[in-house]
């Protein structure tokens, strides 16, 4: 149960007069939020200081410009609250930050909404941006998710935020145009809300309702992973998946988990000198290049995959197609699952390869 | 005749237990095959699964990690890292179809000289039998 603030306007006007009295009223100092920045509906993530500018912001947009837990990680720690509008999975990739020391919860007050899925970026810039997105929004009313959305959204399990401090409804409910409720999930929220004059309830997120999509999206996880399963032992085909890799880095790059400013991999430790070519290609009958693409997506995988939270920005930059996302949140949940571990779960846990238990897998030694 | 396949298996070995238990097998004169290259790090946790992934895809046919047994590790608390990494290792190999069978952790201690050459020739043996890695000859790796 927790504490829900009822307002008789649609979700995103009441969540704006809620935002303005909080702005206006010097409670916060800022929201971050996605925001129109044109006419036909492109999106990106700003910091809105100003009550005026307020309007602009589109809270519920189903596009992830940029993973925002690496725009949190670098402004905070905040000295004043700030408000942060992220969908569940950026939420969970900035406690994974936290985690590694790469940014801080204090100050942040992190609204969250269930989460229909994202539109790959492509599909959201088109030019009947307009008829896509109100499509979405009809369609995430019901318990189906869209199917233009990216696949990894499709397969997602985790679509309600886990430690938001204030909850929004949005996939699944019917009244989103008409009635708003921000169910306040600490105290934090809470005291944040006292002085704002509205209808307070007792609520329960419809536990029947999440169950319902919950069980769907299991369906399309089991799909997902028959898509994209590797049916024959060996390297054979791991190599036609990977070999399309061009080496560019990309999913690195805007992948919220891999925080290095420079990435191992793109250091001097793993240059091609002449010699190390001409070394090898003495044993083999030819060398790739550029080399290492695959070994690269292999040491991404062991250094990050337990973490990975399936945001899916990384299959959106892939120039080369790969379903780099698809394949990383499967392997990344079956190297989870050996510690029963959760990415984004909780802001306190220690990422698994951080800590130790001394009696665990004793099949392993002899 | 067709020559017989000799496995090249890349172990990593750590000073305190394993190199010591591996030299005790040499003073004892227990036998152990020469696919075993062994190279000497301070601890099993030093140990980048990285260098691991390299030597796989650079030919290895097998490869093993030699540490001290869990609670007696110089530094403590190493050998419960590597055991760790190695597991996601394991079950990231796992789920991309490669085999995980040319991995291996041992925990030998300074003591255990019949156990280093036991697990040797256990081990050799067992990629005599998946036979050489496919990594050896394909070019896109």
């Amino acid at each position: 149960m927790s504490k829900v603030i009822k307002i008789d306007i649609n979700s995103k006007q009441g969540l704006l007069d809620f935002l303005e009295h909080l702005l206006s009223n010097n409670e916060i100092s800022g929201v971050m939020s996605l925001r129109k920045i044109n006419e036909n509906g492109i999106c990106d993530y700003g910091l809105i200081t100003e009550v005026d500018d307020l309007k602009s912001i589109e809270p519920f947009a189903p596009v992830m410009p940029v993973n925002a837990s690496h725009i949190l990680s670098s402004i905070t720690p905040a000295k004043k609250p700030i408000i942060a509008i992220i969908k569940p999975c950026e939420l969970r990739g900035f406690v994974e930050r936290v985690k590694r020391k790469q940014g801080s919860m204090k100050n942040i007050i992190t609204v969250s909404y269930t989460c229909g899925g994202v539109l790959p970026l492509n599909t959201f810039q088109s030019d009947d941006n307009e008829k896509i997105v109100s499509e979405y929004f009809e369609t995430i009313k019901g318990t189906d998710t869209p199917e233009n959305v990216r696949p990894v959204c499709k397969a997602c399990e985790h679509f309600i935020p886990m430690t938001a401090d204030i909850t929004i409804s949005v996939f699944g409910n019917k009244d989103f145009n008409s009635k708003s409720c921000l169910m306040m999930n600490t105290e934090q929220a809470i005291k944040l809300s006292k002085s704002y004059k509205c209808e307070i309830v007792e609520k329960k997120m419809d536990d029947k309702l999440m169950d319902e999509i919950l069980k769907k999206r299991k369906a399309g996880k089991e799909k997902l992973y028959k898509e994209i399963a590797i049916t024959k032992d060996g390297l054979d085909e791991f190599v036609d998946i990977f070999g399309k890799c061009i080496g560019c880095h990309g999913c690195s790059r805007v992948c919220p988990i891999c925080y290095c400013t420079l990435c191992d991999f793109e250091s001097s430790n793993y240059d091609y000198k002449v010699d190390l070519i001409e070394n090898e290609l003495s044993q083999k009958d030819g060398l790739r290049l550029p080399p290492d693409t695959i070994f690269f997506q292999l040491g991404r995988l062991n250094h990050m995959s337990f973490s990975c939270i399936g945001c899916g920005q990384c299959e959106d930059v892939c120039p080369a197609g790969i379903p780099v996302s698809s394949i990383f949140k499967k392997v990344g949940e079956s190297t989870a699952e050996l510690f029963d571990y959760i990415p984004g779960k909780d802001v306190e846990e220690i990422i698994p390869v951080m800590m130790i238990k001394e009696q665990e897998f004793p099949e392993v030694g002899e | 005749m067709e020559k017989e396949f000799t496995p090249r298996i890349t172990s990593f070995v750590c000073k305190w237990c394993t190199y010591t238990g591996a030299d005790l097998a040499g003073i004892g004169r227990l036998q152990y095959p020469t696919s075993i290259i062994a190279m000497r790090v301070l601890c099993s946790s030093r140990i980048d699964p990285v260098f691991i992934l390299k030597s796989y895809l650079k030919g290895a046919d097998g490869i093993l990690i030699g540490g001290c047994h869990p609670g007696d590790c110089h530094y403590e608390t190493g050998n419960y890292y590597t055991r760790r990494r190695f597991m996601i290792l394991k079950s990231i190999f796992d789920s991309l179809g490669l085999k995980s069978d040319r991995l291996r952790l041992s925990w030998i201690s300074a003591s255990e000289g019949g156990k280093f050459a036991r697990v040797a020739n256990e081990f050799t043996e067992k990629i005599k039998k998946i036979g050489p890695s496919d990594t050896k000859r394909n070019m896109f790796l």
